[in-house]
């Protein structure tokens, strides 16, 4: 609770309040590694467990899922060029590519909800089968993650809008930001264990 | 669905406990209104961010736990000392089981420790408060609401009763209908959130807020353990929150993680519980090591033998406590190579412990040791807890579990470790700590009846049960009518009655103490033997913790401040301290989310998604509120230490 108040150096380190949040953010993001940890291992634990279900293999094509990486990849750039921006104390750049990065976001939902629906119509549903219940919940979690970056990005773009660059504000986009590159490293890991390797085997 | 399918009916016990439920919750607020205490209670407690508040609330509401845990436990004793007499049936006896072990380390041993950590820590560390305040009363709202949808189903839609494991594919939705296994997942859930916050929140507040000076191996052996049960909780509880989740999308939604259809593993549920389930075990027993530490070391009045020793042992254990997991399963055919390495990694375990054993012994030796209270519950500790680690370590070995596997030789180890370890560190942290949190000391004649009571009740109770687990009986068993057993279960019960009788006079010592005991006039309330920086302050510890903070550059700082007369009030130093404000919304948002679960464990879904929006309501509230706190003045900190000091 100390109130000093550093004169240089980036907005959200220069109080104590400011450090201590951003260190207890990355322990959360610790523990968020672990949560996913676990549904990987869910995950595969349960891989090739269709039962009647069709296999990944039918399912899974390259195109919307290449398009959903660009779309969230581009994102995490467009998160750091809004980070960028604010340390060079831009307010209107840094609103400006975190509507991008909300945009580029809200693509990807969209996509991935048009994945999801045509999956089921396709016979592979959450009660499908145990394979499908453990893609569903690992992609599903990290699409929650994503939906509620964006509602948690609206909140801040208006808290900004009022208030401009504080000590706070700038605390508060800039954990964002983290939160928004560790759900790219999570989607990464997807990718590639989920979709790559399914399309595959 | 009408009020007759939800409430439980037929059993005796239950109308009883209905009445009692129905009375207590018309009593308390007949009582808050006729002595105009509302206001009082809302202000001061329900909206609190102060961490020795939230702490007192924590370690009550252990208390009532153990209460309800402990009923548990004595029927079942009496059912198995008296099987004839027909006084639980199976399905009761499935349900307290059941709630007896949830209760027991979800509700009364976490939180019961994570109190003391919260009143205890800062003050051990020179901080005035924790990292996050509001977030540390979220985490107790969280535990609070949790802990009572948990209870609750004792008389609205009956108690889970698939044991506290809740092994898959028994507590799956289609063997075990209804709403009982939803109230032990969404209870848990809901729990578990508070208890991950607890554990980043502690974790930041250890490493960025200690006193100017204080390195980590200054930090006294209580913050250490408590720094490295965090981590065991930030790495631990992920893995728990997905299992819970998985188990309940399957019995709600329908999918087929643990089911035996669709190709579901049920097997993989005991996985994941254990990944989860044994780390946790240490969550409890780290702490308590870091309890007895402090009071031997206090009580023997020497710097605890081997301090490094001990961290690094507690670290240890915290790594191998991730790498054991399976040893709780060795019968599940995971096939002899498995078994081995978990078997070796299990006994390992064996090692650091030993290390602290050893240094505790060496700590007392040729110490003049004063016996008051909580050193008597800290001597206890360690010959009981050899007994329990002894027969683990026998556990541990794959072969021989085959024959001790589900045996009463197993409840009777691990109550050894749970009870002479973690429930008697929390008796002795009380007792220890009490008048930093209420301004007077605990009866010491009463603590002693108290203490030998229950220390001669635990020993009558559990050391048979070993003998009944090498005579074959099971766990978990409701017909116990084997004249073999019989002898033995009935000497255990009388030891449960006398545990039970010990509680009581510890509890009625809370009484009588809070009635009769002398108001503390200084700090340092045992015979001025404090050692670390919770005793440098007043008693009652100011709002504020500390006027100014000591620079500390020692183990044992207070030893040296009282040598040279040093204080917490340094009046050339004072500065206006910021704290934060009190804030209604972490009770608001938790209850919201106990509406949410209360909703899902019914499956009643627009319940569920109203309290889900009124909870993330309460969030955006909560981001758009910039209240900064305030600061306290300096003639306002000279007032309060003037009074509090004498001066």
């Amino acid at each position: 609770m100390a109130a000093e108040e550093l004169k240089t150096g980036p907005l959200e380190y220069r109080t104590q309040e400011g450090r201590m949040t951003i260190l207890g953010f990355w322990i959360f993001l610790a523990a968020e590694v672990v949560l996913f940890a676990t549904l990987f291992a869910t995950y595969a634990v349960l891989y090739g467990r269709t039962a009647d279900a069709p296999t990944p293999m039918e399912l899974f094509e390259p195109g919307i899922v290449l398009v959903m990486t660009f779309l969230l990849l581009t994102s995490s750039f467009t998160c750091g060029l809004a980070i960028h921006q604010m340390r060079r104390g831009n307010v209107k750049g840094l609103m400006t590519w975190m509507i991008v990065t909300l945009a580029l976001g809200f693509g990807f939902l969209g996509f991935e909800i048009y994945e999801f629906v045509h999956y089921v119509h396709e016979g592979a549903s959450l009660t499908s089968s145990a394979y499908w219940s453990g893609f569903f919940v690992l992609a599903g979690t990290h699409g929650l993650h994503v939906t509620l970056g964006t509602g948690w990005a609206i909140l801040l773009l208006i808290q900004i809008a009022r208030r401009g660059l504080t000590n706070v504000t700038s605390r508060k986009f800039f954990i964002i930001s983290l939160y928004w590159h560790f759900l790219d490293v999570i989607w990464i890991f997807i990718f590639t264990c989920v979709y790559l390797i399914g399309m595959v085997i | 669905m009408g009020i007759t399918d939800i409430l439980v009916t037929g059993e005796p016990i239950i109308y009883a406990a209905m009445v009692s439920i129905a009375l207590v919750s018309i009593a308390i607020p007949v009582l808050l209104t006729y002595f105009k205490k509302w206001g009082w209670l809302w202000r001061e407690w329900l909206t609190t961010v102060d961490h020795k508040k939230i702490g007192v609330m924590y370690i009550l509401s252990a208390l009532l736990m153990l209460f309800r845990g402990g009923m548990d436990a004595l029927m079942m004793r009496v059912q198995l000392a008296f099987p004839d007499l027909g006084f639980l049936d199976s399905q009761h006896y499935n349900e307290i089981f059941t709630t007896h072990g949830t209760v027991m380390i979800i509700f009364m041993a976490m939180p019961f420790l994570i109190g003391l950590m919260n009143i205890i820590v800062p003050l051990q560390i020179g901080a005035r408060d924790f990292a996050f305040p509001w977030l540390n009363a979220m985490s107790f709202w969280s535990f609070f609401i949790g802990a009572m949808l948990f209870n609750i189903s004792f008389v609205i839609g009956g108690s889970p009763d698939a044991g506290w494991t809740s092994y898959t594919p028994l507590s799956g939705a289609a063997l075990s209908p209804g709403p009982g296994q939803n109230f032990y997942l969404m209870g848990l859930q809901l729990s578990g959130i508070g208890t991950l916050a607890t554990g980043i929140n502690l974790m930041v507040t250890i490493l960025k807020m200690r006193a100017p000076g204080m390195k980590l191996f200054h930090m006294p052996i209580f913050t250490w353990s408590t720094l490295v049960t965090c981590f065991i909780i930030v790495f631990a509880f992920p893995i728990l929150t997905v299992a819970l989740a998985l188990l309940t999308i399957d019995r709600i939604f329908g999918a087929h993680f643990f089911t035996l259809t669709a190709e579901g593993l049920p097997m993989m549920w005991a996985n994941l519980f254990w990944m989860w389930g044994h780390p946790e075990v240490y969550i409890v027993i780290l702490p308590a090591f870091g309890i007895f530490s402090e009071i031997i070391a206090t009580f023997a009045k020497k710097r605890l033998f081997g301090y490094h020793a001990m961290v690094w042992s507690m670290i240890i254990i915290a790594l191998l406590s991730f790498l054991v997991w399976v040893h709780h399963f060795f019968t599940m055919g995971a096939g002899a190579f498995v078994n081995s390495v978990f078997s070796i990694s299990t006994m390992l375990i064996a090692v650091p412990t030993g290390v602290k054993i050893f240094n505790w012994l060496a700590t007392l030796y040729k110490s003049k040791i004063e016996f008051t209270v909580p050193m008597l519950w800290s001597l206890a500790f360690i010959p009981s807890f050899i007994l329990g680690g002894v027969t683990g370590v026998m556990l541990g070995m794959a072969a021989a579990d085959y024959q001790f596997h589900n045996s009463y030789f197993l409840v009777a180890h691990f109550h050894y470790v749970l009870i002479a370890g973690t429930v008697f560190a929390c008796f002795a942290g009380l007792v220890f700590w009490y008048p930093k949190m209420f301004g007077h000391k605990m009866n010491e004649r009463l603590g002693k009846w108290a203490f030998w009571i229950f220390f001669f009740g635990f020993h009558v109770c559990f050391f048979p049960q070993y003998f009944l687990g090498l005579d074959g009986m099971p766990r978990r068993l409701f017909i116990t009518n084997v004249v073999e057993w019989l002898p033995l279960n009935v000497i255990s019960t009388v030891g449960a009655f006398g545990m039970g009788l010990g509680f009581i006079v510890f509890v009625y010592n809370v009484y009588y103490s809070f009635r009769h005991a002398e108001r503390e006039k200084t700090g340092d309330s045992w015979n001025g033997n404090g050692r670390t920086l919770e005793w440098a302050t007043t008693t009652p510890v100011p709002f504020y913790n500390f006027a100014t903070v000591p620079y500390v550059d020692e183990i044992d700082p207070y030893v040296r401040m009282k040598e040279e007369g040093k204080t917490t009030y340094d009046e050339s130093q004072l500065k206006p301290i910021h704290m934060p404000s009190y804030k209604a919304t972490p009770i608001i948002m938790m209850a919201f989310l106990g509406l949410a679960s209360f909703g899902l464990v019914f499956e009643w879904m627009p319940v569920a998604i109203f309290g889900l929006i009124g909870g993330v309501a309460v969030m955006i509230l909560r981001s758009f509120d910039y209240d900064d706190g305030y600061y306290v003045s300096v003639e306002e900190i000279k007032r309060i230490e003037r009074k509090a000091r004498g001066l």
